[in-house]
């Protein structure tokens, strides 16, 4: 059928996040999750993938410690995760950003709250802002900025807390097609410099094996690890190289095969 | 404002009612209505005496101290409603009447139980001020993005810390505005606390005055409490201003 055959992923590098059986009940008897098992590797690009309603957003955020699952446990790097920890950083959807502060002091917020002096964040935040491409825009507000920048600023803030693990949720699902390709392959390039492992939420086939080196396809009703897809995909290729590589298209369409068939 | 072709500054709408209200005093010949110019004139008779400030005076502290009462309980109020969906539907009901309430009927009640005198003034205006404070701190609160206090919170930020830095400072733009709210409902509340008191404050003096057929005098007060209760809002007003760039943005 298909040269690039998928297989699972077999548990070669060091593993960082480790999810056990986790299953989730919201209060009115939703089941968003049920027995989830996952091994993410350290200093890897980890995206779920899977349709709307599959869990993947309510995954990240227990990996986050954001919400407490009903059963079973993550634990990072053996330790069982309790809450949301400085090993931790987070990108949100609709970037979370506070409307009243500056770029700056957004960026800075993480280290603020971790009481790092004014003088140090400030020199931190704004190395970030610089990283991510927003220089000069350190004392604007972000209802000043595009939805892309707003993001950029999100991006930078999670950077700038320095944490192992990189979460995102749906970074670019508001923000433009055009700003979403450029900020993706400035992503790559910023995150191949920062060796991070990144764990990515998305529900777009092509931004998934774009960006990752495993796709997780989460089933739906209850949300569970349908196939763990390893891409192999050469990233020293130009980003416009890699978009029209057969490989690259050759995943894109096998996903496809496996989404299709929940969808029925 | 536009008049043949022409712009005109809204100063002039006042410029227009003032001589109005002149003209009517002058002519029409009716004692409830002295010129402006006259009401202007027994003003500034008016406010150097003593009875004037001391009532000014007295009536100052009860405004104050029932405003402060009212922000420092409405806040904390209107917070937790909008934060728990149990205090919501304990006292949301409750806020709800008081906000609509003819209040006036309530005062007499506080003079049974506070007595006739400052007790009584200071509760009027914490009635009547502090729903709209509990009502817009709880809608701004509401309001607030979700995924801040999330956001703060996955960042390492204590309850205390989420709070003050994020839900506070997001609801700020509607808690002023409650503020602002509050502070003319205060002036309605003193000014009826001392008229139903009769012997206090410019109470007494609205009294005095109108059951002598002063009217200049009369006047001369209300314009005066008017432009009182103006002047405060226009402040927080001014504050409102300030914000108003992420008020809008959010």
């Amino acid at each position: 059928m298909n040269q690039v055959a998928s297989k699972m992923t077999e548990t070669q590098q060091e593993t960082i996040v480790e999810v056990d059986g986790i299953a989730m009940r919201y209060e009115g008897g939703v089941q968003a999750l049920k027995g989830v098992d996952l091994k993410i590797p350290a200093g890897q690009l980890t995206s779920f993938l899977g349709p709307s309603g599959c869990g993947k957003t309510t995954l990240l955020k227990i990996i986050a410690g954001l919400l407490a699952p009903t059963e079973g446990e993550v634990r990072i790097r053996g330790k069982k995760v309790t809450g949301p920890g400085p090993d931790r950083a987070f990108v949100f959807q609709d970037f979370a950003l506070m409307p009243w502060a500056t770029v700056i002091r957004n960026v800075a917020f993480g280290l603020e709250l971790r009481g790092t002096p004014k003088e140090q964040r400030d020199e931190i935040a704004r190395k970030y802002i610089a990283e991510v491409g927003l220089a000069g825009f350190e004392n604007s507000y972000p209802h000043e900025l595009s939805g892309g920048m707003r993001q950029r600023v999100g991006l930078a803030r999670a950077l700038a807390v320095d944490a192992d693990i990189l979460m995102m949720d749906e970074p670019f699902a508001s923000v433009d097609e055009q700003t979403r390709r450029k900020f993706q392959e400035d992503m790559l390039e910023l995150l191949a410099k920062e060796k991070k492992t990144v764990i990515f939420v998305t529900h777009s086939i092509e931004e998934a094996v774009y960006v990752s080196d495993q796709v997780v396809l989460l089933a739906r009703r209850p949300g569970k690890v349908h196939r763990i897809i390893e891409t192999q995909i050469d990233r020293s290729k130009s980003p416009d190289e890699i978009r029209r590589d057969q490989n690259y298209l050759d995943y894109v369409d096998d996903i496809w095969a496996v989404l299709k068939t929940y969808l029925q | 404002m536009k008049l043949f072709g022409k712009q005109i500054p809204l100063v002039y709408s006042l410029v227009l009612w003032a001589a109005a209200w002149e003209l009517v005093g002058r002519f029409a010949g009716l004692e409830v209505i002295p010129p402006l110019s006259a009401v202007v004139m027994a003003g500034a008779e008016m406010v150097p005496t003593d009875k004037f400030q001391n009532a000014m005076a007295i009536t100052a502290d009860a405004y104050f101290k029932g405003l402060f009462m009212s922000v420092a309980f409405g806040i904390p109020l209107g917070f937790a409603m909008g934060v728990s969906k149990v205090i919501d539907r304990l006292i949301g009901t409750w806020v709800n009447i008081f906000v609509s309430a003819p209040l006036t009927a309530v005062v007499p009640v506080f003079m049974v139980i506070l007595g006739i005198g400052q007790a009584t003034v200071i509760a009027s205006v914490f009635l009547f001020s502090i729903w709209a404070i509990v009502l817009d701190t709880r809608a701004g609160v509401k309001h607030v993005n979700p995924s801040l206090p999330e956001m703060a919170y996955f960042f390492g930020a204590s309850r205390w810390q989420v709070f003050y830095r994020i839900y506070l400072l997001a609801a700020l733009p509607e808690v002023l505005a409650g503020i602002r709210l509050g502070l003319i409902r205060a002036v309605k509340g003193v000014v009826i606390g001392q008229l139903l008191i009769a012997v206090m404050g410019i109470g007494e003096l609205f009294e005095l005055y109108s059951s002598n057929f002063l009217f200049k005098e009369f006047w001369a007060l209300l314009l005066m409490v008017f432009a009182f209760a103006f002047a405060t809002s226009e402040v927080v007003g001014l504050v409102e201003k300030r914000i108003d760039f992420y008020a809008r943005a959010r």
